[in-house]
């Protein structure tokens, strides 16, 4: 096998095995043998794909491979165990030919998957850890980081959680359109964590994963199209308008680039002019709820020349507002870093100080670095070293270390 | 699939609910048992006789204890139970919080292990 079918191999892994497992979890009705089907389908593509003769429809191929494999293992199962026996003839039965593959129902999967593992059943971290998980593939380590929690303990949270999902027959669906309001709070609090994934990695030499953002801002597209409630709106305008700094939030060496020292010419503009209708649309439904607030804030972001120029006092008004509905010590960071450019930085530290004082955002790095910042801008040069060491030591990703090593160095040399 | 529903309530609220109110619920009850009924969900139901007529066993080590009560004193009590036949948890659900007594207490949905 030519190295550019590895490749290729790679890119259908990346781009299309959740859609894959999606599918095989609604054929064989279990989450654990859909992984493990999934896993020999592309271990078979491995084997047998040739260069000249990848198939024309990967997925579809991946799929009705999954399902063949994952009936033979029952079969080699059902010669030891009669129930086994009884679930593959069960499966071969249910499932259908390679021609239904192809159909809208591929399309619903992912959603259907999304639903399931975000069901009011799961408790509220299981649901997030879930979807993480096996809509969006996230290793285990990624999502224990982005939940500041260990690894054994999400490993368990996910396994409890497949285990109600089969014991108490959580089923396999999209719910119905009474149930959906409730239902999608859930699921757009999943989707804007994997958003936050992917737009500032938990971990790795990269500072952000674009291809979890745009599967987040996937996931949000299909849940407005499903139900263009004014918060699912409001999510996707934050999604495209955060994202859309993207290619401005990283210098050509990978290192970060802070919003006031951002080359706005970067900025994509289609994406911000998309962005700022949905915010519109989404404001337009009073009272407004906290991700279009959060999207109205990075509007005014999107419409300024530069920070300088940036109306700060109307960002801090809607700050005030946001904590009101939705109280949160890092949303309480985000004001005081706005105040601090509306009043200037010792008004910001007051607050920032009254937060690490409340022994919240302790072991945040961006609470720390957020305060080295404002005691740079002071002149304070030794508490700002300090506090920039202490978020050296909580920061986990490598293009974080380098800012502040760099912001560090430029201290230093002030002396 | 099987699923047992247990009913908690406060026992209080039905000690200051006056006659016709207490028949109007239990009316409640009636239709709600008619349609599960008539849905194919119910597999049988009770009414429990209120917890102060409880008694807890315990057998440690070939020793019996016997108390007066319920296994845990809570807010709410068990007050009986529907076991349904229902095609799924969303199913067992919608059958649930059907149930009267989901409006004043809780019902916890419990799915039978089959054998």
């Amino acid at each position: 096998m030519s190295g550019d079918v590895r490749e290729r191999i790679d890119d259908i892994y990346r781009s299309d095995s959740r859609r894959v497992l999606a599918t095989l979890i609604r054929l064989l009705g279990d989450f654990d043998r859909a992984e493990e089907a999934m896993h020999d389908a592309f271990a078979a593509a491995l084997e047998t794909w040739q260069a000249n003769e990848i198939p024309d429809n990967p997925r579809a191929w991946l799929v009705s491979t999954g399902r063949f494999k994952a009936i033979d293992r029952l079969r080699r199962a059902a010669r030891f165990d009669a129930a086994a026996d009884e679930i593959a003839k069960q499966t071969d039965a249910s499932v259908p030919h390679d021609a239904d593959v192809e159909t809208d129902e591929l399309a619903d999967d992912r959603l259907r998957l999304i639903f399931t593992c975000c069901h009011p059943a799961l408790s509220p971290d299981a649901r997030i850890a879930l979807t993480l998980r096996e809509v969006c593939g996230l290793q285990t380590e990624e999502i224990a980081r982005a939940f500041l929690t260990g690894a054994p303990t999400l490993a368990q949270r996910i396994v409890r959680a497949k285990t109600k999902i089969r014991d108490a027959k959580i089923p396999y669906q999209v719910p119905s359109r009474e149930e959906l309001p409730d239902r999608l709070a859930t699921v757009l609090h999943v989707v804007y964590l994997v958003f936050n994934e992917g737009y500032s990695a938990s971990a790795g030499d990269a500072v952000t994963r674009a291809d979890l953002s745009a599967e987040a801002i996937r996931l949000g597209r299909l849940v407005v199209e499903l139900l263009p409630d004014p918060e699912a709106i409001g999510l996707l305008a934050l999604m495209l308008l955060h994202d859309a700094r993207r290619a401005a939030r990283t210098s050509a060496d990978g290192d970060i680039v802070l919003l006031d020292e951002q080359d706005r010419s970067l900025w994509d503009r289609a994406q911000i002019a998309e962005g700022l209708a949905l915010v519109e649309r989404a404001l337009s439904s009073r009272p407004a709820r906290a991700y279009a607030l959060q999207a109205a804030i990075a509007a005014v972001h999107a419409e300024a020349v530069d920070a300088r120029s940036t109306d700060w006092r109307q960002i801090v008004g809607l700050y005030d507002v946001l904590t009101r509905i939705e109280p949160s010590a890092v949303v309480e960071l985000n004001r005081a870093a706005a105040v601090a450019m509306a009043e200037g930085p010792e008004a910001g530290l007051a607050l920032i100080d009254a937060l690490l004082g409340r022994r919240e955002l302790t072991d945040y790095h961006l609470a720390h670095s957020a305060r080295a910042d404002l005691l740079r801008r002071l002149g304070r040069t030794a508490d700002a070293l300090a506090a920039y060491s202490r978020a050296l030591a909580l920061a986990t990703q490598e293009p974080e270390w380098r800012f502040i090593r760099r912001r560090m160095t430029e201290l230093e040399s002030r002396g | 699939m099987k699923y047992l529903c247990l009913i908690y309530d406060n026992e209080k609220t039905f000690a200051t609910m006056g006659k016709a109110e207490m028949d109007a619920f239990m009316g409640e009850y009636g239709a709600f048992t008619e349609s599960t009924k008539k849905s194919g969900h119910y597999l049988g139901g009770h009414q429990l006789q209120p917890v102060h007529t409880a008694t807890t066993i315990r057998s440690r080590g070939g020793k019996v204890s016997t108390t007066d009560g319920p296994f845990a004193e809570t807010k709410e009590q068990l007050g009986g139970f529907y076991l349904i036949e229902a095609r799924d948890l969303n199913d067992a659900i919608q059958v649930a919080q059907r149930i009267p007594s989901a409006r004043t207490g809780s019902i916890e949905v419990r799915p039978i292990v089959e054998r």
